[in-house]
């Protein structure tokens, strides 16, 4: 049996609202909050980065874990916004948690599926009987371009899995892929914001992808959408996964405590990670949870989870999700976020 | 800042890792070649919590090149849980809110950076200890 030993998260304490963006660019507010379910969105300090919250959520996940760090034998980042185009992520991560030496790490990237593709290897690494415990982790600082719609979800948060054998909080049930060449949406090297297909995001990309995946492991497992407790899709938007989630047979009660792009933005690498955390958060022994990643390019990682007893014990020795999210806000003018973004060209 | 010496102050800088002297166990941070109690020239390892309160603090308004982008912010002394004192920056919050005696914790946090495409320094940063 394996599963999470213990999980974390880090969202930054600024926030913008969709109103104060729409503004600048004489847009809407209302059909963009109501169009893409978003009213704000997480902003990283200038201090913060993709290193960063991948440190302070793993350092929160190693609590709950309650485990020597020097028992950790691999390190998986996912994120498509890595401080370094070359140097890992992973050595920062691993050394502030004092794992090093032996320990192995390669960042992932795969648009916003790279945090679970870091927590299906780690998973399976623990699996195979080759480390003892493996991490996980998604996290991201995304960016839209100055007026594009992507500027209004793009936001920043990590969530961290300590994945191993004993001492569970979840034990995994399964996992299953679906994945194809799909080019909706992607970023070339030196180029400061990413391009998208437009309307060729959804259907053939993120719809198809998600439902691909969800059918497939339901098949494989034999479960039910009805018994699942919770259900967490891959939040772009605040639209798209509710829309998946009717559609394949799910209710809003299971998806409510997993949806929070709407007060978090889309924190890509770090989204549905972040929002199994808030679902783990809520979650009584032997309850049933579905999660499904998109990661644009493109493809979905489903993972059926099922709560263990262990999970009450350890939840409240650091902060929940809904406390990271809904306390101690900082809101943030656009100028402001310009210049911690930056979006403002200086003097070199 | 020299990428050699960064380096060496990992410890001190990700993990907060002080040298707590194995004679009459004084904390020294960073750690020391000889206790400044005792003499003595053997020591452990200390994981300092990073949970303290403020002692006393600065504000700097301007601030040099690497930091402008933060100003104005804090520097402060932080007492901390384990009796010592260390001094560091202070940041997520409107530093004119803050005062002595303020809970702090420790968050890793991005010091600085060498250019657009020098190496980029991470050490910790006080944060107010609001439980997120
Ligand atoms: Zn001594």
């Amino acid at each position: 049996m394996v599963g999470i030993v213990g999980y974390g998260t880090q969202i930054p304490r600024y926030r913008i609202k969709v109103e104060e963006i729409a503004k600048v660019w004489g847009a809407d507010a209302p059909s963009y909050k109501k169009g893409l379910n978003l009213n704000e969105k997480s902003v990283p300090c200038p201090d913060e980065d993709t290193a960063t919250l991948a440190v302070n959520a793993a350092r929160n996940a190693m609590i709950r874990a309650g485990i020597n760090p020097k028992d950790i034998g691999a390190v998986y980042v996912g994120s498509e916004s890595h401080p370094y185009a070359v140097k890992p992520t992973g050595t920062i991560v691993s050394e502030a948690l004092g794992a090093c030496p032996y320990v192995h790490t390669a960042d992932l990237e795969f648009a916003c599926k790279a945090g679970s593709e870091g927590m299906f290897i780690a998973l399976h690494l623990v699996k195979s009987g080759i480390v003892k415990y493996a991490l996980g982790i998604g996290a991201d600082t995304s960016q839209g371009a100055p007026g594009d719609a992507l500027e209004y979800s793009a936001s920043a948060g990590a969530a961290a899995y300590v994945m191993g054998a004993d001492n569970l909080v979840a034990e995994l049930i399964d996992t299953h892929c679906f994945m194809t060449d799909t080019p909706d949406f992607w970023r070339r090297e030196h180029a400061n914001y990413p391009e998208h297909g437009g309307r060729f995001t959804g259907e053939p990309a993120y719809m198809k992808h998600v439902s691909g995946a969800v059918r497939a492991i339901l098949e494989k497992t034999n479960i039910r959408p009805e018994d699942f407790n919770y259900m967490i899709f891959h939040q772009p938007n605040g639209k798209f996964p509710v829309q998946m989630a009717l559609k394949l047979g799910f209710k809003e009660p299971q998806f409510r405590h997993g949806l929070l792009t709407p007060t978090l933005g889309n924190t890509y690498s770090g989204s549905s990670p972040l929002g199994l955390a808030a679902t783990l958060d809520v979650a009584k022994p032997g309850e049933q949870i579905l999660m499904v990643s998109y990661g644009s390019g493109a493809g979905s990682d489903a993972f059926i989870f099922k709560a263990t007893k262990r999970l009450d014990e350890v939840r409240n020795l650091v902060p929940l999700v809904r406390k990271q999210l809904d306390e101690h806000k900082i809101y943030l003018e656009y100028g402001q976020y310009a210049k911690f973004r930056h979006k403002i060209l200086k003097p070199e | 800042m020299e990428v050699a010496k960064h380096w060496r102050e990992t410890p001190e800088r990700y993990r907060l890792e002080a040298g707590k002297c194995s004679k009459c166990g004084k904390i020294s941070f960073p750690g020391r070649l000889i206790c400044p109690e005792c003499g003595y020239r053997e020591f452990v390892i200390h994981k300092l919590s990073g949970k303290g309160k403020l002692d006393t603090f600065t504000i700097i308004r301007t601030a040099p090149s690497g930091f402008e982008d933060l100003a104005p912010y804090a520097v402060g002394i932080v007492e901390l849980e384990d009796g010592i004192k260390i001094l560091g920056q202070i940041t997520d919050c409107d530093p004119e809110t803050l005062k002595t005696g303020d809970k702090l914790v420790a968050k890793f946090r991005r010091i600085n950076e060498d250019g657009k495409t020098g190496m980029i320094y991470y050490a910790y940063k006080f944060v107010p200890d609001v439980g997120i």
